[in-house]
Protein backbone atom coordinates (compact mmCIF):
# COMPACT_ATOMS: atom_id res chain seq x y z
CA UNK A 1 0.00 0.00 0.00
CA UNK A 2 2.72 2.32 -1.14
CA UNK A 3 0.89 4.82 -2.87
CA UNK A 4 -1.36 5.70 0.21
CA UNK A 5 -0.36 8.52 1.13
CA UNK A 6 -0.10 10.15 -2.41
CA UNK A 7 -3.53 12.15 -3.17
CA UNK A 8 -5.52 11.52 -5.87
CA UNK A 9 -4.70 13.04 -9.14
CA UNK A 10 -6.70 16.08 -9.87
CA UNK A 11 -8.39 15.22 -13.24
CA UNK A 12 -7.31 17.26 -16.41
CA UNK A 13 -9.95 19.09 -18.37
CA UNK A 14 -9.87 17.10 -20.54
CA UNK A 15 -10.78 13.91 -18.31
CA UNK A 16 -13.51 16.30 -17.31
CA UNK A 17 -15.02 16.67 -20.47
CA UNK A 18 -14.87 13.09 -21.35
CA UNK A 19 -16.53 11.60 -18.12
CA UNK A 20 -19.15 14.32 -18.12
CA UNK A 21 -19.62 13.70 -21.78
CA UNK A 22 -19.75 10.29 -21.35
CA UNK A 23 -22.14 10.02 -18.03
CA UNK A 24 -24.66 12.44 -19.70
CA UNK A 25 -24.76 10.91 -23.43
CA UNK A 26 -24.98 7.60 -21.81
CA UNK A 27 -27.61 8.54 -19.53
CA UNK A 28 -29.55 10.41 -22.81
CA UNK A 29 -28.64 6.64 -24.99
CA UNK A 30 -30.22 5.10 -22.40
CA UNK A 31 -33.57 6.96 -21.91
CA UNK A 32 -33.73 7.68 -25.54
CA UNK A 33 -33.99 3.68 -25.71
CA UNK A 34 -36.40 3.69 -22.79
CA UNK A 35 -38.84 5.94 -24.74
CA UNK A 36 -38.58 4.06 -27.73
CA UNK A 37 -39.36 1.06 -26.45
CA UNK A 38 -42.28 2.63 -23.68
CA UNK A 39 -43.62 3.96 -27.10
CA UNK A 40 -43.41 0.59 -29.14
CA UNK A 41 -45.26 -1.03 -25.98
CA UNK A 42 -48.08 1.82 -25.66
CA UNK A 43 -48.49 1.69 -29.81
CA UNK A 44 -48.44 -2.42 -29.66
CA UNK A 45 -50.24 -2.70 -26.63
CA UNK A 46 -52.95 -5.32 -26.72
CA UNK A 47 -56.72 -4.48 -27.21
CA UNK A 48 -58.46 -4.33 -24.45
CA UNK A 49 -61.31 -7.13 -24.12
CA UNK A 50 -64.02 -6.34 -25.89
CA UNK A 51 -67.09 -5.64 -23.70
CA UNK A 52 -68.79 -2.00 -23.38
CA UNK A 53 -65.92 -0.46 -24.53
CA UNK A 54 -63.49 -2.35 -26.95
CA UNK A 55 -61.53 -1.36 -30.42
CA UNK A 56 -58.98 0.61 -28.12
CA UNK A 57 -55.12 -0.70 -26.88
CA UNK A 58 -56.09 -1.53 -23.54
CA UNK A 59 -53.72 1.07 -21.84
CA UNK A 60 -54.85 3.79 -23.52
CA UNK A 61 -58.86 2.34 -22.92
CA UNK A 62 -57.60 3.46 -19.10
CA UNK A 63 -55.99 6.47 -20.01
CA UNK A 64 -58.86 7.89 -21.56
CA UNK A 65 -61.22 6.53 -18.19
CA UNK A 66 -59.36 8.35 -16.68
CA UNK A 67 -59.19 11.56 -18.45
CA UNK A 68 -62.90 10.96 -17.93
CA UNK A 69 -62.58 11.29 -14.38
CA UNK A 70 -60.48 14.65 -14.19
CA UNK A 71 -62.81 16.31 -16.42
CA UNK A 72 -65.64 14.91 -14.94
CA UNK A 73 -64.76 17.34 -12.06
CA UNK A 74 -65.26 20.42 -14.04
CA UNK A 75 -68.91 19.60 -15.33
CA UNK A 76 -71.47 21.37 -14.68
CA UNK A 77 -75.26 22.32 -14.62
CA UNK A 78 -74.53 25.98 -14.50
CA UNK A 79 -72.16 25.04 -17.57
CA UNK A 80 -74.41 25.63 -20.39
CA UNK A 81 -73.80 25.61 -24.07
CA UNK A 82 -74.35 29.05 -26.16
CA UNK A 83 -77.53 29.43 -27.95
CA UNK A 84 -77.92 31.45 -31.13
CA UNK A 85 -80.84 33.23 -33.08
CA UNK A 86 -83.28 31.05 -35.09
CA UNK A 87 -81.94 32.91 -37.58
CA UNK A 88 -78.83 31.30 -37.52
CA UNK A 89 -79.80 28.13 -37.40
CA UNK A 90 -78.59 25.78 -40.83
CA UNK A 91 -81.40 25.58 -43.05
CA UNK A 92 -79.47 22.37 -44.54
CA UNK A 93 -78.97 20.34 -41.28
CA UNK A 94 -76.00 18.03 -41.83
CA UNK A 95 -76.76 14.08 -41.95
CA UNK A 96 -73.89 12.20 -41.19
CA UNK A 97 -74.77 8.55 -40.36
CA UNK A 98 -77.31 6.09 -40.06
CA UNK A 99 -76.44 3.56 -37.96
CA UNK A 100 -79.66 2.02 -36.57
CA UNK A 101 -81.65 3.12 -38.45
CA UNK A 102 -81.45 2.09 -42.35
CA UNK A 103 -84.54 -0.42 -41.90
CA UNK A 104 -88.15 -0.50 -42.47
CA UNK A 105 -90.04 1.37 -39.61
CA UNK A 106 -93.59 1.91 -38.71
CA UNK A 107 -93.81 4.95 -37.59
CA UNK A 108 -97.47 4.81 -36.39
CA UNK A 109 -97.04 1.98 -33.89
CA UNK A 110 -93.89 3.27 -32.56
CA UNK A 111 -93.96 3.72 -28.77
CA UNK A 112 -91.04 4.93 -26.18
CA UNK A 113 -90.30 2.14 -23.54
CA UNK A 114 -88.66 2.64 -20.50
CA UNK A 115 -87.61 0.31 -18.32
CA UNK A 116 -87.81 1.05 -14.50
CA UNK A 117 -86.31 -0.45 -11.73
CA UNK A 118 -88.46 -2.50 -10.76
CA UNK A 119 -88.82 -3.84 -14.07
CA UNK A 120 -92.01 -2.42 -15.48
CA UNK A 121 -91.95 -1.21 -18.99
CA UNK A 122 -93.63 2.79 -19.83
CA UNK A 123 -95.05 2.58 -23.10
CA UNK A 124 -95.60 6.32 -24.01
CA UNK A 125 -96.94 7.77 -27.35
CA UNK A 126 -95.03 10.60 -29.13
CA UNK A 127 -98.39 12.60 -28.52
CA UNK A 128 -97.81 11.96 -24.77
CA UNK A 129 -94.35 13.75 -25.06
CA UNK A 130 -95.63 16.60 -27.46
CA UNK A 131 -98.89 17.52 -24.53
CA UNK A 132 -95.78 18.21 -22.11
CA UNK A 133 -94.60 21.83 -22.61
CA UNK A 134 -91.79 22.57 -25.09
CA UNK A 135 -88.47 23.71 -24.97
CA UNK A 136 -86.49 24.87 -28.03
CA UNK A 137 -82.25 25.46 -28.52
CA UNK A 138 -80.26 26.99 -31.40
CA UNK A 139 -76.97 25.61 -30.45
CA UNK A 140 -73.73 24.37 -32.11
CA UNK A 141 -73.91 20.95 -32.48
CA UNK A 142 -70.46 19.55 -32.75
CA UNK A 143 -69.18 16.11 -34.68
CA UNK A 144 -66.35 14.35 -33.40
CA UNK A 145 -64.76 14.57 -36.84
CA UNK A 146 -64.36 18.58 -36.49
CA UNK A 147 -67.44 20.00 -37.66
CA UNK A 148 -69.62 22.04 -36.39
CA UNK A 149 -72.82 23.53 -37.25
CA UNK A 150 -76.10 26.03 -35.50
CA UNK A 151 -79.00 23.62 -35.29
CA UNK A 152 -82.46 24.56 -34.24
CA UNK A 153 -83.97 21.58 -32.35
CA UNK A 154 -87.29 21.66 -30.04
CA UNK A 155 -88.46 18.87 -27.66
CA UNK A 156 -88.91 17.75 -24.28
CA UNK A 157 -86.39 18.70 -22.11
CA UNK A 158 -85.06 15.53 -19.90
CA UNK A 159 -85.59 17.01 -16.89
CA UNK A 160 -89.48 17.65 -17.57
CA UNK A 161 -89.40 14.08 -19.16
CA UNK A 162 -87.73 11.95 -15.59
CA UNK A 163 -90.21 14.36 -13.65
CA UNK A 164 -93.53 13.66 -15.31
CA UNK A 165 -93.03 10.08 -15.87
CA UNK A 166 -92.10 9.17 -12.26
CA UNK A 167 -88.76 8.63 -12.80
CA UNK A 168 -87.01 10.16 -10.09
CA UNK A 169 -85.78 7.29 -8.37
CA UNK A 170 -84.02 5.45 -11.68
CA UNK A 171 -82.87 9.56 -12.32
CA UNK A 172 -80.33 8.58 -9.03
CA UNK A 173 -78.41 5.66 -10.98
CA UNK A 174 -75.02 6.50 -12.55
CA UNK A 175 -76.16 5.67 -16.21
CA UNK A 176 -79.18 6.29 -18.38
CA UNK A 177 -78.83 3.62 -21.83
CA UNK A 178 -80.83 4.35 -24.95
CA UNK A 179 -81.56 2.28 -27.92
CA UNK A 180 -83.29 2.63 -30.95
CA UNK A 181 -85.53 0.11 -32.38
CA UNK A 182 -83.76 -2.44 -33.52
CA UNK A 183 -81.24 -2.29 -30.98
CA UNK A 184 -78.68 -1.70 -33.56
CA UNK A 185 -77.25 1.95 -32.13
CA UNK A 186 -76.71 2.58 -28.68
CA UNK A 187 -75.49 5.25 -26.51
CA UNK A 188 -74.74 5.58 -22.84
CA UNK A 189 -74.57 8.46 -20.53
CA UNK A 190 -73.76 9.46 -17.09
CA UNK A 191 -76.64 10.91 -15.98
CA UNK A 192 -75.15 14.31 -15.03
CA UNK A 193 -74.66 14.85 -18.91
CA UNK A 194 -78.37 13.43 -19.23
CA UNK A 195 -80.17 15.39 -16.57
CA UNK A 196 -78.37 18.97 -17.97
CA UNK A 197 -80.96 21.33 -18.71
CA UNK A 198 -79.99 21.77 -21.95
CA UNK A 199 -80.60 17.73 -22.76
CA UNK A 200 -84.20 17.55 -24.81
CA UNK A 201 -85.76 14.52 -26.11
CA UNK A 202 -86.09 16.01 -29.76
CA UNK A 203 -89.22 16.11 -32.04
CA UNK A 204 -88.56 19.18 -33.96
CA UNK A 205 -86.16 20.02 -36.22
CA UNK A 206 -86.16 23.78 -37.53
CA UNK A 207 -89.52 24.28 -35.91
CA UNK A 208 -90.85 21.13 -38.10
CA UNK A 209 -91.34 17.20 -37.18
CA UNK A 210 -88.05 15.80 -37.30
CA UNK A 211 -87.47 14.14 -40.94
CA UNK A 212 -86.53 10.12 -41.10
CA UNK A 213 -83.24 10.05 -41.24
CA UNK A 214 -82.56 12.57 -38.76
CA UNK A 215 -84.45 10.36 -36.10
CA UNK A 216 -87.83 10.57 -36.16
CA UNK A 217 -90.18 10.41 -34.94
CA UNK A 218 -87.93 11.17 -30.83
CA UNK A 219 -84.24 11.19 -30.47
CA UNK A 220 -81.83 13.00 -28.26
CA UNK A 221 -80.15 16.52 -28.41
CA UNK A 222 -77.20 16.69 -25.81
CA UNK A 223 -75.38 19.69 -26.28
CA UNK A 224 -73.37 18.53 -23.83
CA UNK A 225 -71.71 16.11 -25.73
CA UNK A 226 -70.14 15.34 -29.49
CA UNK A 227 -72.81 14.30 -31.96
CA UNK A 228 -72.19 10.40 -31.55
CA UNK A 229 -74.41 10.41 -28.46
CA UNK A 230 -77.06 12.40 -29.97
CA UNK A 231 -79.05 9.30 -30.58
CA UNK A 232 -81.47 9.12 -33.51
CA UNK A 233 -84.85 7.20 -33.42
CA UNK A 234 -84.95 6.55 -29.94
CA UNK A 235 -86.78 3.28 -28.95
CA UNK A 236 -86.25 2.20 -25.34
CA UNK A 237 -84.80 3.92 -22.42
CA UNK A 238 -83.21 2.36 -19.51
CA UNK A 239 -81.05 3.23 -16.43
CA UNK A 240 -77.96 1.24 -14.45
CA UNK A 241 -75.22 2.00 -12.26
CA UNK A 242 -73.21 0.48 -14.76
CA UNK A 243 -72.25 1.53 -18.11
CA UNK A 244 -74.90 0.80 -20.45
CA UNK A 245 -74.18 -0.44 -24.47
CA UNK A 246 -72.72 2.62 -26.39
CA UNK A 247 -71.94 2.04 -30.34
CA UNK A 248 -68.94 4.18 -31.11
CA UNK A 249 -67.40 3.32 -27.48
CA UNK A 250 -67.43 0.16 -28.50
CA UNK A 251 -65.60 1.41 -31.52
CA UNK A 252 -62.50 2.22 -29.74
CA UNK A 253 -63.98 6.30 -29.42
CA UNK A 254 -64.48 7.54 -25.81
CA UNK A 255 -67.27 6.52 -23.60
CA UNK A 256 -67.65 10.25 -22.13
CA UNK A 257 -67.20 11.90 -25.20
CA UNK A 258 -68.25 15.22 -23.20
CA UNK A 259 -67.74 19.01 -24.26
CA UNK B 1 -6.29 26.67 -22.50
CA UNK B 2 -9.47 24.29 -22.65
CA UNK B 3 -11.96 25.24 -20.21
CA UNK B 4 -15.20 24.12 -19.06
CA UNK B 5 -18.27 26.68 -18.81
CA UNK B 6 -21.90 25.61 -17.46
CA UNK B 7 -24.47 26.56 -19.95
CA UNK B 8 -27.91 25.04 -19.70
CA UNK B 9 -29.19 23.37 -15.85
CA UNK B 10 -30.24 19.77 -15.84
CA UNK B 11 -34.38 20.55 -15.78
CA UNK B 12 -33.78 22.22 -18.75
CA UNK B 13 -32.18 20.08 -20.40
CA UNK B 14 -34.77 17.58 -19.02
CA UNK B 15 -37.58 19.20 -19.99
CA UNK B 16 -36.06 20.24 -23.65
CA UNK B 17 -35.64 15.97 -24.42
CA UNK B 18 -38.70 15.07 -22.91
CA UNK B 19 -40.49 17.74 -24.90
CA UNK B 20 -39.49 16.75 -28.07
CA UNK B 21 -40.49 12.77 -28.38
CA UNK B 22 -43.95 14.30 -26.83
CA UNK B 23 -44.98 17.14 -28.81
CA UNK B 24 -44.14 15.20 -31.88
CA UNK B 25 -47.20 12.58 -30.73
CA UNK B 26 -49.07 15.51 -30.70
CA UNK B 27 -48.14 16.69 -33.67
CA UNK B 28 -48.77 13.42 -35.76
CA UNK B 29 -52.13 12.71 -33.22
CA UNK B 30 -53.23 15.86 -34.24
CA UNK B 31 -52.61 15.66 -38.02
CA UNK B 32 -54.83 12.24 -37.38
CA UNK B 33 -58.17 14.11 -35.77
CA UNK B 34 -57.43 16.99 -37.97
CA UNK B 35 -58.18 14.53 -40.74
CA UNK B 36 -61.46 13.87 -40.17
CA UNK B 37 -62.38 17.04 -41.19
CA UNK B 38 -59.68 18.29 -43.44
CA UNK B 39 -61.28 21.98 -44.08
CA UNK B 40 -57.81 24.30 -44.06
CA UNK B 41 -56.74 25.52 -47.15
CA UNK B 42 -54.29 28.87 -48.38
CA UNK B 43 -57.16 30.38 -50.75
CA UNK B 44 -57.23 33.62 -51.60
CA UNK B 45 -59.38 35.55 -54.35
CA UNK B 46 -60.99 31.96 -55.20
CA UNK B 47 -57.88 30.13 -56.06
CA UNK B 48 -56.61 27.47 -54.11
CA UNK B 49 -52.86 27.17 -53.54
CA UNK B 50 -52.62 24.94 -51.00
CA UNK B 51 -54.52 22.46 -49.59
CA UNK B 52 -53.89 21.11 -46.03
CA UNK B 53 -53.01 18.69 -46.72
CA UNK B 54 -52.25 17.20 -50.08
CA UNK B 55 -53.25 13.27 -50.35
CA UNK B 56 -49.97 12.48 -50.44
CA UNK B 57 -49.12 13.38 -47.10
CA UNK B 58 -51.80 11.55 -45.54
CA UNK B 59 -50.57 8.16 -47.20
CA UNK B 60 -47.48 8.24 -46.82
CA UNK B 61 -47.72 9.15 -42.60
CA UNK B 62 -50.63 6.83 -42.60
CA UNK B 63 -52.68 9.31 -41.17
CA UNK B 64 -56.21 8.23 -42.61
CA UNK B 65 -59.30 6.83 -40.66
CA UNK B 66 -57.63 6.42 -37.59
CA UNK B 67 -59.23 9.14 -35.55
CA UNK B 68 -60.19 7.09 -32.56
CA UNK B 69 -56.74 6.57 -32.18
CA UNK B 70 -55.10 9.93 -32.60
CA UNK B 71 -57.56 11.45 -30.15
CA UNK B 72 -57.18 8.51 -27.58
CA UNK B 73 -52.98 9.89 -28.22
CA UNK B 74 -54.02 13.52 -28.35
CA UNK B 75 -55.49 13.16 -24.85
CA UNK B 76 -53.12 11.22 -22.90
CA UNK B 77 -49.86 12.90 -24.04
CA UNK B 78 -51.83 16.45 -23.71
CA UNK B 79 -51.14 15.73 -20.03
CA UNK B 80 -47.32 15.05 -20.37
CA UNK B 81 -47.22 17.86 -22.85
CA UNK B 82 -48.22 20.48 -20.25
CA UNK B 83 -47.18 18.77 -17.14
CA UNK B 84 -43.89 19.10 -18.77
CA UNK B 85 -44.41 22.87 -19.89
CA UNK B 86 -45.49 23.84 -16.45
CA UNK B 87 -42.74 22.29 -14.79
CA UNK B 88 -40.11 24.33 -17.20
CA UNK B 89 -42.07 27.28 -16.76
CA UNK B 90 -41.88 27.56 -12.57
CA UNK B 91 -38.22 26.59 -13.22
CA UNK B 92 -37.52 29.14 -15.72
CA UNK B 93 -39.34 31.84 -13.10
CA UNK B 94 -37.73 30.40 -9.78
CA UNK B 95 -34.28 29.39 -10.56
CA UNK B 96 -33.82 33.33 -12.70
CA UNK B 97 -33.32 31.44 -15.71
CA UNK B 98 -35.66 34.01 -17.49
CA UNK B 99 -33.15 36.68 -17.45
CA UNK B 100 -31.43 34.87 -20.10
CA UNK B 101 -34.03 34.14 -21.89
CA UNK B 102 -36.67 36.96 -21.97
CA UNK B 103 -36.44 39.33 -25.03
CA UNK B 104 -34.60 42.63 -23.93
CA UNK B 105 -35.21 45.98 -25.23
CA UNK B 106 -32.34 46.01 -27.62
CA UNK B 107 -33.05 42.39 -28.60
CA UNK B 108 -35.18 43.24 -31.24
CA UNK B 109 -33.23 45.64 -32.96
CA UNK B 110 -30.29 43.08 -32.53
CA UNK B 111 -32.03 40.06 -34.13
CA UNK B 112 -31.76 41.67 -37.47
CA UNK B 113 -28.32 41.90 -36.83
CA UNK B 114 -28.17 38.19 -35.89
CA UNK B 115 -29.69 36.93 -38.66
CA UNK B 116 -27.68 39.16 -41.18
CA UNK B 117 -24.84 37.57 -39.53
CA UNK B 118 -26.50 34.37 -39.59
CA UNK B 119 -26.54 34.81 -43.68
CA UNK B 120 -23.30 35.98 -44.08
CA UNK B 121 -24.01 39.21 -45.03
CA UNK B 122 -22.80 40.92 -41.99
CA UNK B 123 -19.44 39.75 -40.38
CA UNK B 124 -20.03 40.87 -36.90
CA UNK B 125 -22.53 39.42 -34.31
CA UNK B 126 -24.02 41.56 -31.39
CA UNK B 127 -22.52 40.56 -28.37
CA UNK B 128 -24.46 38.27 -26.22
CA UNK B 129 -24.29 35.81 -22.93
CA UNK B 130 -25.99 32.08 -23.08
CA UNK B 131 -28.85 33.47 -25.92
CA UNK B 132 -28.23 35.74 -28.54
CA UNK B 133 -31.03 38.44 -29.66
CA UNK B 134 -32.63 36.10 -32.07
CA UNK B 135 -32.82 33.04 -29.64
CA UNK B 136 -34.25 34.94 -27.31
CA UNK B 137 -37.19 35.51 -29.46
CA UNK B 138 -37.52 32.63 -31.15
CA UNK B 139 -37.10 30.81 -27.89
CA UNK B 140 -39.35 33.33 -25.84
CA UNK B 141 -42.08 32.62 -28.74
CA UNK B 142 -42.01 29.38 -28.75
CA UNK B 143 -43.06 28.81 -24.92
CA UNK B 144 -45.36 31.10 -25.33
CA UNK B 145 -47.05 29.24 -28.40
CA UNK B 146 -47.05 26.05 -26.43
CA UNK B 147 -49.47 28.00 -24.02
CA UNK B 148 -50.87 29.08 -27.17
CA UNK B 149 -52.15 25.24 -28.06
CA UNK B 150 -52.70 24.34 -24.22
CA UNK B 151 -55.50 27.32 -24.13
CA UNK B 152 -57.26 26.82 -27.25
CA UNK B 153 -56.57 22.97 -27.47
CA UNK B 154 -59.04 23.26 -23.91
CA UNK B 155 -61.09 25.51 -25.64
CA UNK B 156 -61.74 23.02 -28.05
CA UNK B 157 -61.51 19.49 -25.98
CA UNK B 158 -64.37 21.41 -23.64
CA UNK B 159 -65.80 24.03 -25.21
CA UNK B 160 -68.83 23.99 -22.82
CA UNK B 161 -66.96 23.46 -19.47
CA UNK B 162 -64.43 25.95 -20.55
CA UNK B 163 -66.48 28.26 -21.74
CA UNK B 164 -64.50 31.26 -20.89
CA UNK B 165 -61.59 30.15 -22.65
CA UNK B 166 -63.31 29.23 -25.74
CA UNK B 167 -65.13 32.62 -25.95
CA UNK B 168 -61.36 34.02 -25.24
CA UNK B 169 -59.85 32.31 -27.81
CA UNK B 170 -62.67 33.78 -30.50
CA UNK B 171 -65.21 31.08 -30.26
CA UNK B 172 -65.26 27.63 -31.06
CA UNK B 173 -63.61 27.98 -35.12
CA UNK B 174 -61.43 30.59 -34.13
CA UNK B 175 -59.75 28.18 -31.45
CA UNK B 176 -59.26 25.50 -33.85
CA UNK B 177 -57.79 27.72 -36.93
CA UNK B 178 -55.20 28.93 -33.96
CA UNK B 179 -54.53 25.35 -32.73
CA UNK B 180 -53.57 24.59 -36.08
CA UNK B 181 -51.42 27.23 -37.10
CA UNK B 182 -49.30 26.57 -33.89
CA UNK B 183 -48.66 23.53 -35.05
CA UNK B 184 -47.61 24.81 -38.19
CA UNK B 185 -45.11 26.85 -36.36
CA UNK B 186 -44.01 24.50 -34.47
CA UNK B 187 -42.87 22.72 -37.73
CA UNK B 188 -41.27 25.64 -38.94
CA UNK B 189 -39.33 26.01 -35.71
CA UNK B 190 -38.01 22.52 -35.74
CA UNK B 191 -36.64 22.97 -39.18
CA UNK B 192 -34.93 25.87 -38.62
CA UNK B 193 -34.05 24.76 -35.23
CA UNK B 194 -32.19 21.71 -36.87
CA UNK B 195 -30.23 23.89 -39.09
CA UNK B 196 -29.01 25.89 -37.08
CA UNK B 197 -28.43 23.17 -34.16
CA UNK B 198 -26.13 21.81 -37.18
CA UNK B 199 -24.91 24.99 -38.20
CA UNK B 200 -23.68 25.38 -34.69
CA UNK B 201 -21.90 22.75 -34.35
CA UNK B 202 -20.99 20.01 -31.44
CA UNK B 203 -20.01 22.17 -28.61
CA UNK B 204 -23.54 23.65 -29.00
CA UNK B 205 -25.13 20.61 -29.24
CA UNK B 206 -23.27 18.62 -26.25
CA UNK B 207 -24.16 21.40 -24.19
CA UNK B 208 -28.05 20.46 -24.71
CA UNK B 209 -27.10 16.75 -23.24
CA UNK B 210 -24.47 16.98 -21.18
CA UNK B 211 -25.08 20.79 -20.07
CA UNK B 212 -21.52 22.48 -20.70
CA UNK B 213 -19.52 24.18 -23.17
CA UNK B 214 -15.88 23.73 -23.58
CA UNK B 215 -14.27 27.23 -24.08
CA UNK B 216 -10.70 27.07 -25.85
CA UNK B 217 -8.83 30.24 -25.11
CA UNK B 218 -6.53 29.75 -27.69
CA UNK B 219 -9.03 30.12 -30.26
CA UNK B 220 -10.05 33.72 -30.28
CA UNK B 221 -14.44 34.17 -29.50
CA UNK B 222 -16.37 34.45 -33.05
CA UNK B 223 -16.38 38.25 -33.74
CA UNK B 224 -18.90 40.76 -31.82
CA UNK B 225 -19.35 44.01 -32.03
CA UNK B 226 -18.29 46.12 -28.35
CA UNK B 227 -21.59 47.99 -27.13
CA UNK B 228 -19.53 50.80 -28.60
CA UNK B 229 -19.12 49.84 -31.97
CA UNK B 230 -22.58 48.87 -31.86
CA UNK B 231 -24.14 52.27 -30.91
CA UNK B 232 -22.91 53.77 -34.25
Amino acid sequence: MKNSNTPKKELTVQQKINRRSFISFGVFGLMGVAAYKGWNWLYNAPRETAGITAGARAPMRRALNQTELAFRRFFSNNHLVKTYPKSMAAKNVRHNSDVGVKDHFDIAAWKLQVTRSNGEVLQITIDQIKALPKTEIVYDFKCVEGWDQIQYWGGLKMIDFIEHFGLAQEATLAYMGLMTPNRQYQVGLDMPSALHPQTILAYEMNGKPIPGNHGAPLRLIIPVKYGIKNIKRIGSIAFSNNRPPDYWARQGYDYYSGL
Amino acid sequence: MKTIKEKHSLLMRWTHWVNFPVLTIMIWSGAIIYWANDEYSITLFGHTYFKFFPQGFYDKLHIGYRLREGMAFHFLFMWFFALNGVIYLLYTIVSGAWRELLPQRKSFKEAWLVLLHDLHIRKMAPPQNKYNAAQRIAYTAIIVMGFGSLVTGLAIYKPVQFATITWLCGGYHSARVIHFILTIGYVFFFLIHIIQVILAGWNNFRAVVAGFEVVDDNKPEPLTLSPAEDEK
